[in-house]
């Protein structure tokens, strides 16, 4: 077994090529980006390059965009901002004490809320429909003058199913209520226009999109409140302390670059990789489920039910076949517990259990598809006869 | 990626998780004298065990089965069929979840409470096979 096929881009992607070359060179550049000499002014020029891509992907402005450490950095800023309870503090929000988020958002999310519901600050979640989509009436009955902060994802990690965060912040602005989108998934994928979506709030992240870990960015939309959740210097004026991470920028700034020029042509073909593996799977193997909106869906991302066979059991016999896949069930980790986007959707446990995501990238080939295929079929007929519950491929 | 990467689980683990032994092939043609259910799918994880015994020295001379859950379940079946064979009912019954995470050579600590359930199932064949015995004894009496 040699043969390696990597289908967890939503986990994360491997470096574009040309980001490899540009933070390689940037590996030499030392300077503190805050230094007034040469050294500190040719990193300071490099940053404010890849900010200024980055800004322009997404109809920003160049002072809008915060560098940090993560996406989930980004997004625990954002929450951070509620916690508040500074005399002086005199953001709109302050005084308001509930929050919406919704069932589906990633953990880093829901963790950051359960935090602030911990601080006695009251926390609604909106509910999704069987594709995963936000029930929009349902969650419009959430909202209220006392809302101070809705938080909304734009594209599921599990299911790729896409919000229409356009119209959910439409609504959020109408009671006066800040917005954010966690678009970690989204950005770089499909176009991401903070002017026409109307977000106060947008997390990136550049390691889901070719670029390294350990870079994100939070958009702050101009003249909304912000507070930093790390202190301690001038740096991304005043907003994240810390010296700057240039090499990582640098590189996020180049994954951007690259994105701008290859996600529609990319999009287009994963989208028929994607219909020729599901297919493959629809031909081959019986008692399915394909997860997620059928249409409003991230191009390279598929998950699948299969009855009667357990997703890590799925998931570890592909790796045995060089085939990385993902389940959404934290049954690894060592909580039984099926994933909480498919429940949140509607999907029973027993079928949850049994699902896993295959999420695309720009270097995967039909011949790749084909061989995926093709032990998919063979792992599933082993899991399902070794399984009590007596399915047959 | 390197070809040697490390697995999740023991080597001992991953040998019966790609080659289980003992998998009860058909059950509509084993002749079992017990079989026991533990676990449900809904939580997870799902184990069936049947097994063979000799009357006259009660010792468990065929044990198979069958799982619904992760490698660490499949795994760990799967070594629970070896122990059991050649058992004798009352040492199969005293049978622990540390004895078969120390055959496996390990698995990791959050697995242990999740994935190790099949000396409960091997219990509840061995009460079926009682039960079923006290039956065709008074069917005979």
């Amino acid at each position: 077994m040699d043969r390696k096929v990597y289908l967890d881009h939503n986990a994360t992607t491997p470096l574009h090529p040309e980001v490899k070359k540009v933070m390689s060179e940037a590996m030499e550049i030392f300077g503190n980006p805050s230094s007034m000499h040469g050294f500190g002014r040719q990193a300071r020029r490099l940053i404010d390059e890849s900010r200024r891509s980055i800004a322009s992907f997404i109809g920003g402005k160049p002072e809008d965009m915060v560098f940090m450490g993560s996406g989930s950095e980004a997004n625990n800023t954002v929450f951070n901002l509620l916690s508040c309870s500074a005399k002086k503090c005199e953001a709109p929000h302050i005084g308001r004490r509930q929050v919406v988020t919704s069932l589906i958002e990633h953990p880093c999310v829901l963790e950051a809320a359960g935090c602030l519901q911990e601080r006695g600050v009251e926390v609604a979640y909106a509910p999704v429909d069987g594709d995963g989509k936000i029930d929009i009436p349902e969650y419009e009955k959430l909202v209220s003058e006392r809302t101070a902060l809705v938080s909304v994802m734009m594209a599921n990690n599990e299911t790729g199913t896409i919000q229409d965060i356009k119209k959910i912040a439409a609504i959020a602005h109408r009671y006066g209520v800040l917005f954010h989108t966690d678009a970690v998934q989204a950005a770089g994928k499909i176009p991401v226009d903070v002017m026409d979506l109307g977000v106060d709030y947008l997390s990136m992240s550049a390691h889901k999109i070719y670029g390294p870990k350990g870079i994100g960015a939070l958009y702050v939309s101009p003249g909304v409140p912000f507070c930093p959740f790390i202190r301690g210097g001038h740096q991304e004026r005043g907003r994240r302390a810390g010296t700057e991470n240039t090499m990582g920028i640098v590189g996020f700034g180049k994954a951007v670059e690259m994105r701008s020029k290859e996600m529609a042509g990319e999009a287009g073909r994963l989208l028929l990789l994607k219909s020729r593996l599901r297919a493959g799977i629809e031909k081959n193997i019986k008692d399915i489920k394909f997860n997620g909106h059928p249409s409003d869906v991230l191009p390279g991302t598929l998950n699948v039910s299969f009855d009667g066979a357990e997703g890590e059991a799925i998931l570890l016999y592909l790796d045995l076949e060089g085939i990385a896949v993902s389940t959404g069930s934290a049954c690894a980790s060592g909580s039984l517990d099926p994933s909480h986007v498919l429940i949140a959707s509607g999907m029973d446990a027993e079928r949850a259990h049994g699902s896993i995501r295959i999420s695309l990238g720009r270097d995967n080939t039909e011949a790749e598809i084909d061989y995926t295929v093709g032990k998919l079929t063979a792992v599933i007929d082993k899991v399902r006869k070794i399984s009590t519950t007596g399915h047959r491929s | 990626m390197r070809n040697k990467v490390e697995w999740a689980y023991s080597e001992i683990v991953k040998d019966h998780f790609m080659n289980p032994r003992n998998l009860l092939a058909d059950e509509t043609v084993y002749k079992e004298d017990g079989k026991g259910k533990i676990g449900n799918v809904k939580c997870g994880d799902e184990m069936l065990i049947a097994i063979q015994v000799d009357r006259d020295t009660g010792i468990i001379t065929d044990c198979k089965w069958k799982t619904y859950g992760c490698a660490g379940a499949i795994a760990s079946t799967s070594v629970l069929s070896e122990i059991a064979k050649g058992k004798t009912l009352d040492q199969a019954y005293n049978l622990s979840a540390k004895d078969i995470v120390k055959e496996l050579g390990g698995l990791p600590e959050n697995k242990v409470h999740c994935s190790v359930l099949g000396h409960k199932a091997l219990r509840a064949a061995i009460d079926d096979y009682y039960r079923r015995k006290v039956i065709s004894a008074t069917k005979r009496g």
